[in-house]
């Protein structure tokens, strides 16, 4: 499956999901330019994380109106697969390709942490290749990754299984210790009502080498591979 | 030459520009007599501060070994380079921004950082992480918590939005720094070798191209009037000499560079940094032995109507200045601008020996080039050694803590205890290289591509270095060697940043020389060449001085960085061993401090010893005899017993017999004792390697969480707590004190 990763000036995590992508799972990656919108024949999409344009205004505020998103835009209308990662998830709400927005951490501080997630729909192309209610520990990095959306919105996307990713503590259990950055209803991850667009704030790519602290992110990769619509 | 509407120029006017009356007159030689303009006066202020000049400590620092089989680059480049294998070389160096984070902690701090990154990637490396080492005054002092948010602010909102992992590092509150902080911050780069970059201009018609952000007021006299005086009263008043930065700047810079270098077009780089435009056009000219011309009116601009003075002094952020290939200009420009950053001809390489500056079609500066640089002057600043004091009496008659007393108050103090309450503000894992991360002993970098992988720490001692300048130097270079070698790495290169205060009072510069000496002695005893660094002086307050702070980091190289050792216990039923090279002392530690005692002397260092110790780690890591590693500092044996259980993904425990009855076994530090965890079938294959050190079986790694420290010849335990608990106080020590 091909790949394409966008890579905005600001990105910083884009050559983590390329060395992931390219070197872990041997799939066919390259880095999409920000001005041009030209999506290369790429069957999905990564908006990577970091801090694009520096996050000035808003995150994402202004990487949303960059050239190659109003491709990405018309692609995921036509139902191909799209993942943003923490600035790429800020970025996907910014363009209205997902519900709801993301806020200032509850702590006011970026936090860089492992954080564990429970997935709570394992039958989605971001999550096949786990098992429902299994937990993945996963890294977070960031300062605005509080999810807020409005109640009846929420309610509808828990009812409809668009909520992806919880974030609890290794028993499995949410709390507030184990919810680190004040999301409502915990949310880490969550999708489209089509389920071909999914953003998440902890970042998979940088769980896939046991070395580097753990492989967990490899499922969401994993789920991805051969899933293209 | 003088533009209209400048100040006029005499001694007055160049004393406030920081400038000595020797130092005025010594400027009207290089000029045949001529009175220098304003601009003129301006540019030597900045470029003979000693901050730019390191006129009090150049003439010593040659003393310091920087030369070795490893060595590529050496000090006189922006960084010094070694060979780390496979075509590869690390780049790294340490700066401080002192000054700067006391009067703007936020904003100092992050400048700090974006110039120690430029450093490295002016020389062709992408910076591939980050450290710091922090200083601050009491944690009750008025001012610290409000200096400990910004910096820790700063570093973090700069590090992490510039996409480079910040990895390690080190904190310390102490009264002795409530007038004066300490901020050093260090970057380390990796390149290959053919790509590495010069900083001397070459070919006489070259173009120089200005490429990054638009030049304003900020940071004026940064280098000179902040970096180079001490503090008063009126230093708030120097807010505006602080420079602003902008990390998402530096990260389409280092991209927009990494690029241009790899076309082939640039000849020379430099990064403008301390006296901006000044410094980086006449040192770049000057180490090639030509000169140059500047254009002042093509510079971007982010301000109106700045003057020739201002735009030279400027120390705005995230600016670089290169030699380019004639005919090639184009080519870098389109590069620049592809990442939307400013990029312009602003002058041409020739063979003058002369630095011009032209505005508006008239000549502003005109000075010979050497007369910026290398024409300081150098100073042999006397040095003197201070009366010997009394010897502190122990005035407070307090009760000995028993040791598990001391323990948990070790544990739990702030010079001890957990830093997760910083290092969780960093990102520690962008660029996916990170194999061990903060919270650590030595951070530990894979190199993608490779098997190898690169160990860096940064140590310094300011307690034992004002007891014994030279002596307590030498035990911080030991102890962030030990650092590196409890990671399985073999101790490379050092970097320094050498922190003192008013090098024109005897006692300090003689501090000075001590430490210089003893980063020498040991440098060579561990063959760790010193391949760049820094000085800070003028680190005092109303008279009052910073404790002599040389802080040194090194880094280490690892063959196969899957060898790579943790300082936690493993496994139950694993033999806990010491290896210590001399014994310990209560001098200038954190129990001595704590508990108001009085620790007595330092102990000599014998560096042969200490070198076995790192020699023996690494022989003995790279034969995988060792399950985990752990160097004893603050709070010492004890204290790393106790680090040792708390494993992140199950705390283990200990039961050990060891003389305890004295509490400079249990808590005395200085070099050096390593804590380490093996296969009890490996002992006698790791006796042999550190022979002649002595490895002393001191007991076993328990399944049951507790720790139990007792005497050889006794059944009770003296120590006997929940490991639990215990990481509770530690993990609290911090966290506690900052909350609400």
């Amino acid at each position: 499956m091909k790949w394409g990763v966008v890579r905005f000036p600001g990105s910083l995590d884009d050559f983590d999901a390329l060395h992931a992508l390219r070197d872990l799972l041997d799939q066919d990656a390259e880095l999409l330019w920000h001005k041009d919108p030209s999506l290369r024949g790429a069957e999905c999409i990564v908006l990577p994380g970091g801090f694009s344009y520096g996050d000035y205004l808003r995150c994402g505020a202004i990487a949303r109106f960059a050239p190659i998103m109003e491709s990405v835009a018309r692609f995921a209308a036509d139902g191909g697969l799209v993942i943003g990662i923490c600035n790429g998830f800020q970025i996907l709400c910014e363009a209205h390709l997902l519900p709801g927005a993301l806020t200032r951490n509850r702590s006011l501080s970026f936090i860089c942490d492992w954080a564990f997630v429970r997935v709570e729909n394992a039958g989605t192309p971001f999550t096949r290749a786990a098992k429902a209610r299994e937990i993945l520990r996963l890294p977070i990095k960031h300062g605005e990754g509080c999810y807020v959306a409005p109640a009846n919105e929420l309610a509808g996307m828990e009812e409809r299984g668009q909520v992806l990713l919880r974030y609890v503590d290794a028993e499995g259990h949410e709390s507030d210790q184990a919810n680190p950055n004040g999301s409502m209803h915990a949310i880490a991850g969550i999708a489209n009502g089509r389920f071909n667009v999914f953003g998440l704030m902890p970042h998979p790519e940088h769980a896939v080498e046991k070395m580097l602290g753990g492989e967990d992110g490899l499922k969401i990769f994993r789920s991805m591979v051969g899933a293209s619509a | 030459m003088a533009l209209p509407g400048e100040p006029p120029v005499d001694e007055a006017q160049a004393r406030a520009h920081g400038l000595t009356s020797e130092e005025y007159r010594v400027v009207l030689k290089w000029l045949d007599g001529r009175t220098p303009t304003f601009t003129e006066l301006g540019v030597f202020s900045v470029m003979w501060s000693e901050h730019c000049s390191y006129k009090s400590s150049r003439k010593y620092l040659k003393m310091l070994p920087s030369q070795g089989p490893l060595v590529v680059g050496g000090p006189g480049e922006n960084a010094g380079a070694l060979d780390i294998g496979d075509g590869l070389v690390a780049v790294f160096k340490i700066e401080s921004h002192n000054h700067p984070s006391y009067v703007e902690p936020y904003q100092g701090a992050a400048t700090g950082v974006g110039g120690i990154l430029r450093d490295i990637f002016t020389m062709g490396a992408r910076p591939i992480a980050n450290m710091d080492s922090l200083k601050f005054g009491a944690l009750d002092h008025p001012r610290t918590r409000y200096l400990l948010n910004g910096v820790v602010g700063g570093i973090g909102g700069y590090g992490n939005c510039v996409g480079v992992p910040t990895v390690a590092g080190e904190l310390m509150f102490d009264a002795s720094y409530n007038g004066n902080i300490l901020v050093n911050a260090f970057a380390l780069g990796v390149a290959r070798r053919k790509d590495l970059q010069s900083a001397r201009a070459r070919g006489p018609g070259n173009p120089v191209l200005y490429v990054g952000s638009a030049t304003g007021r900020d940071g004026i006299h940064g280098a000179s009037l902040l970096a180079s005086a001490e503090f008063d009263a009126e230093s708030e008043s120097k807010r505006p000499t602080v420079q602003v930065g902008d990390p998402f700047t530096e990260k389409l810079l280092i991209e927009a560079c990494l690029e241009a270098i790899n076309s082939g077009a640039i000849v020379a780089i430099q990064d403008m940094g301390a006296a901006g435009l000044s410094s980086s056009s006449s040192e770049m000219a000057a180490r090639g032995g030509l000169g140059i011309d500047l254009d002042l009116d093509l510079i971007p601009l982010r301000e109106a109507n700045l003057t020739p003075y201002e735009m030279l002094l400027s120390e705005s952020q995230e600016r670089m200045l290169i030699v380019a290939q004639l005919g090639r200009e184009a080519e870098l420009i389109e590069i620049f601008a592809k990442w939307d950053l400013h990029a312009a001809v602003i002058g041409t390489i020739n063979g003058t020996g002369r630095w011009r500056a032209y505005f508006k079609g008239q000549v502003v500066a005109d000075l010979p080039i050497q007369a910026l640089g290398d024409g300081a002057p150098l100073y042999e600043r006397p040095a003197a050694a201070p009366r010997p004091r009394r010897i502190r009496a122990n005035s407070r008659a307090t009760v000995e803590p028993s040791p598990a007393e001391a323990l948990r108050a070790l544990l739990s103090s702030p010079n001890v205890g957990s830093r997760r309450w910083v290092y969780r503000q960093y990102d520690s894992l962008v660029q996916s290289n990170t194999v061990v991360g903060p919270g650590s002993d030595a951070a530990i970098l894979r190199l993608k591509d490779s098997r190898r992988g690169l160990a860096l720490k940064v140590d310094s001692n300011p307690r034992a270095c004002a007891r014994d300048p030279y002596l307590g130097t030498i035990g911080v270079v030991c102890e962030v060697a030990r650092n590196i070698a409890c990671s399985g790495a073999r101790p490379i290169g050092i970097t320094n940043c050498l922190n003192y205060g008013n090098p024109e009072r005897p006692e300090i510069m003689w501090q000075f020389l001590r430490g210089v000496e003893g980063l020498r002695d040991a440098a060579l005893a561990f063959d760790t060449p010193v391949i760049s660094g820094n000085v800070s002086f003028y680190n005092e307050t109303e008279g009052r001085a910073i404790p002599p702070t040389p802080t040194i980091a090194m880094v280490g190289s690892l063959g196969d960085v899957s060898l790579h050792l943790k300082q936690h216990f493993r496994l139950s039923g694993d033999l806990i061993v010491m290896v210590r090279t001399a014994a310990p002392s209560l001098a200038a530690s954190e129990y001595e401090v704590l508990f108001e005692s009085d620790g007595g002397v330092l102990n000599p260092i014998d560096l042969d010893r200490e070198r076995r110790l790192i020699d023996g780690l690494f022989e003995a890591a790279s034969h995988r005899l060792i399950k985990s590693a752990h160097d004893a500092a603050e709070g010492g044996l004890a204290v790393a017993l106790a680090e040792a259980c708390f494993n992140p993904d199950q705390p283990f425990g200990a039961a050990i017999r060891t003389n305890s009855r004295l509490a400079v076994n249990l808590f005395g530090e200085g070099p050096s004792t390593v804590v380490l965890s093996i296969d009890p079938e490996a002992f006698a294959s790791v006796q042999k390697i550190f022979a002649p050190l002595e490895v002393r079986i001191l007991g076993r790694v328990t399944a049951e969480p507790r720790l139990r420290i007792g005497a050889s010849d006794s059944d009770a335990y003296i120590v006997d707590e929940a490991v639990r608990d215990l990481r509770g106080l530690y993990d609290e020590a911090l966290t506690g004190r900052l909350s609400g």
